[in-house]
């Protein structure tokens, strides 16, 4: 097992991928020479080619559409958003292209292609490089949304996205890219596409997230273990089609359920999640379903005190958990 | 009259089926009007004005090994390109049968990947970064293809038809555009469309080979377009083309033209619909004799009375098939 970063599981999984199947190439701005901004696609160019690691016009209906018409002609592509911020332009693309392909034609066509997006804030990025961009898809069947949180689920799903014969966002936090690392097998692994991860078992609160948040929780967690308050951490990893099983055991393991995104609240993937809490769980609940998000204000500022504030911390997962568990 | 097709390499024969499938496709649109008036299907989107240049087309491309993305007037293209008329008639009923859609979509959405055919939606041009991303995938895989991509001129001023021509230039892919313009994006003509002459004009911002040409004879439309095929072949890259055409109907059953153009400018356009331009030209010749043309007229009439018959007695896909094949069903 060895110990690589949230960035570094990305480009493992790219490279291992390109190596495994000659149809999966990637594209976007600066991926090829440069690496990509992030260097999520560093060594790649060198590796495989101008041809496969492709350098695209700053443009990104095309990036999206040109990807699309690839993978219709039966290539795998990967394309890359430089920031999820900037996928908006290719939302047509997405929603009304990748997403209803097979459904249109009937399953006579298909779009095996991966979007790759780099999403979230804690890097001083402004109102336009730290969005979560995820709500916005999560409401359109024929799409898959992953949002995964440790280098372990970011190599396993990475890969399965490319493989999967639909169009699969890929979420990417760009915060965690570097702080977070984490153990990864040697040998080759593939994780579902769909299903969520109990990251830590408890009994007194229940904490449904995805995405920096699981770690958030984590640290939360673990401090509040020392005051005697055991918390269960379920990590989505898929945000949409969402887990709903795991979602309803995890909801009734302990009756009282803390949702967190970094997103901002309303309409949010989480208030989905609660929705499924409601119509599933009434008889199993003590406490009522609780929601942590960023405020219903546009995008985080970047002036540092503002963002901070705008963001969710550990301590504010702490003070969450612990008003559930007294309630 | 000089023989043009037999410069241009055409049999009597090729012609006449040239002629054979616009006729085709004319008839099938007059048919559908019909059955639109008659309340019999909801909706009907004409290609009329358009044939010449969709037949000439598709006659100039490689109709066993080339990928492409019609647009939603594409009738006259589609039969050229194998889609029969049974098969338009069940879309245009949208009945389960239909290979292209099975009902899903509205008439004149093709799509049909046995033929080649990417299957696009109704906000228009998202299919032109399509059809780059077939050539950019040929181009990997080394096929030796051609893209070809049909939109109207409204549609040459989406973001996407911008961002399609310019990484088909940048990347020097073998994609053909053809913009068909009828002079008309439902409404709103010319002149509160384009500031340039041509549509073709904008080649040049790409660093591709443009060219307009005249949209009523599938001859011209013909030679635009194996020139543009021919160097795609070669490696030099897109090409961005522009039929000259005019739309004959309302933009579809459920427009009123007569809103926003007058009866004359109609009556004028038809002086020079190329089904009728073509005819003559091959009566003049004496290829187009009243024998066939009576053969002609007959057979396709019959053709199209028992697809519409077929068609209107085929079932509508099973209503539960709504929840199938949003994404891949795996046994």
């Amino acid at each position: 097992m060895a110990v690589i970063s949230y960035i570094e599981a990305v480009t493992q999984a790219l490279k291992e991928e390109m190596e495994r199947d000659e149809n999966v190439f990637v594209m976007g701005e600066d991926v090829g020479k440069r690496g990509g901004v992030f260097q999520a696609t560093k060594g790649l160019y060198d590796e495989f080619g101008e041809k496969r690691v492709i350098d695209t016009p700053l443009a990104e209906s095309a990036i999206v559409g040109v990807g699309i018409g690839a993978a219709m002609y039966g290539l795998r592509p990967v394309a890359e958003m430089q920031f999820a911020d900037f996928m908006l332009p290719a939302t047509n693309q997405i929603i009304s292209e990748a997403a209803k392909t097979r459904y249109r034609s009937n399953n006579d066509w298909s779009v095996p292609l991966t979007i790759r997006a780099p999403y979230g804030g804690g890097v001083h990025g402004g109102l336009y490089h730290s969005q979560s961009m995820e709500a916005i898809f999560a409401n359109v069947p024929g799409l898959k949304i992953v949002m995964p949180s440790t280098p372990y689920d970011v190599k396993g799903l990475l890969k399965a996205s490319i493989r999967d014969n639909d169009p699969v966002i890929f979420f990417e936090h760009k915060r965690a890219y570097r702080l977070i690392k984490g153990e990864v097998p040697d040998e080759e692994y593939v994780l579902p596409i769909g299903k969520a991860d109990v990251k830590r078992d408890g009994d007194d609160v229940t904490v449904i997230t995805y995405g920096l948040a699981v770690h958030f929780a984590l640290q939360a967690a673990e401090k509040l273990a020392g005051e005697g308050i055991s918390t269960q951490i379920l990590d989505l990893r898929t945000v949409y089609p969402l887990d709903k099983e795991a979602i309803i055991a995890a909801a009734q393991k302990t009756g009282k359920v803390l949702l967190v995104t970094e997103d901002t609240k309303e309409g949010s993937v989480i208030s989905e999640v609660a929705a499924i809490i409601a119509e599933n769980c009434l008889f199993d609940l003590d406490a009522p379903v609780k929601r942590l998000a960023a405020p219903d204000a546009p995008a985080m500022p970047f002036a540092a005190p503002l963002e901070k504030t705008f963001l969710l911390n550990p301590e504010k997962l702490e003070q969450a958990i612990r008003d559930l568990a007294e309630f | 009259m000089e023989n043009r097709h037999h410069a241009l390499g055409f049999s009597d024969q090729d012609v006449l089926k040239m002629y054979d499938i616009m006729l085709t496709a004319r008839r099938v649109d007059e048919r559908l009007w019909l059955l639109n008036r008659a309340g019999k299907i909801p909706f009907v989107v004409s290609c009329q004005g358009q044939e010449a240049a969709q037949v000439g087309a598709a006659f100039a491309l490689n109709r066993e090994k080339d990928y492409v993305a019609p647009y939603y007037r594409d009738y006259g293209f589609v039969l050229a390109w194998g889609m029969t008329v049974r098969e338009m008639m069940l879309n245009n009923f949208a009945r389960g049968e239909d290979p292209n859609s099975a009902g899903r979509q509205m008439p004149g959405h093709f799509g049909y990947k046995k033929l080649r055919m990417l299957s696009h939606s109704s906000p228009v041009t998202t299919q032109n970064p399509h059809a780059v991303g077939v050539a950019l995938a040929a181009k990997l895989k080394g096929d030796d293809i051609v893209s070809f991509v049909t939109f109207g001129e409204g549609s040459a001023n989406q973001g996407d038809f911008h961002e399609a021509a310019n990484f088909a230039g940048v990347h020097k892919l073998p994609v053909i555009f053809m913009c068909e313009n009828n002079h008309y994006a439902i409404s709103v003509g010319l002149k509160h469309q384009l500031s340039c002459d041509y549509v073709s004009d904008r080649a040049k911002g790409y660093g591709m080979f443009g060219k307009t040409f005249d949209g009523n004879d599938p001859l011209a439309a013909y030679l635009a377009v194996k020139e543009a095929a021919d160097r795609a072949h070669r490696g030099e890259g897109p090409s961005l083309l522009e039929a000259n055409c005019y739309r004959l109907t309302p933009h579809t059953s459920d427009d009123n033209d007569m809103t926003y153009r007058t009866k004359a400018e109609v009556e004028e356009a038809k002086k020079h619909d190329g089904v009728l331009t073509f005819a003559a030209y091959l009566r003049e010749l004496g290829v187009l004799t009243p024998e066939r043309e009576k053969e002609m007229e007959e057979r396709i009439r019959k053709e199209i009375d028992e697809a519409t018959d077929y068609a209107e007695k085929a079932p509508f896909a099973d209503p539960m098939t709504v929840l199938r094949y949003v994404y891949e069903e795996k046994d």
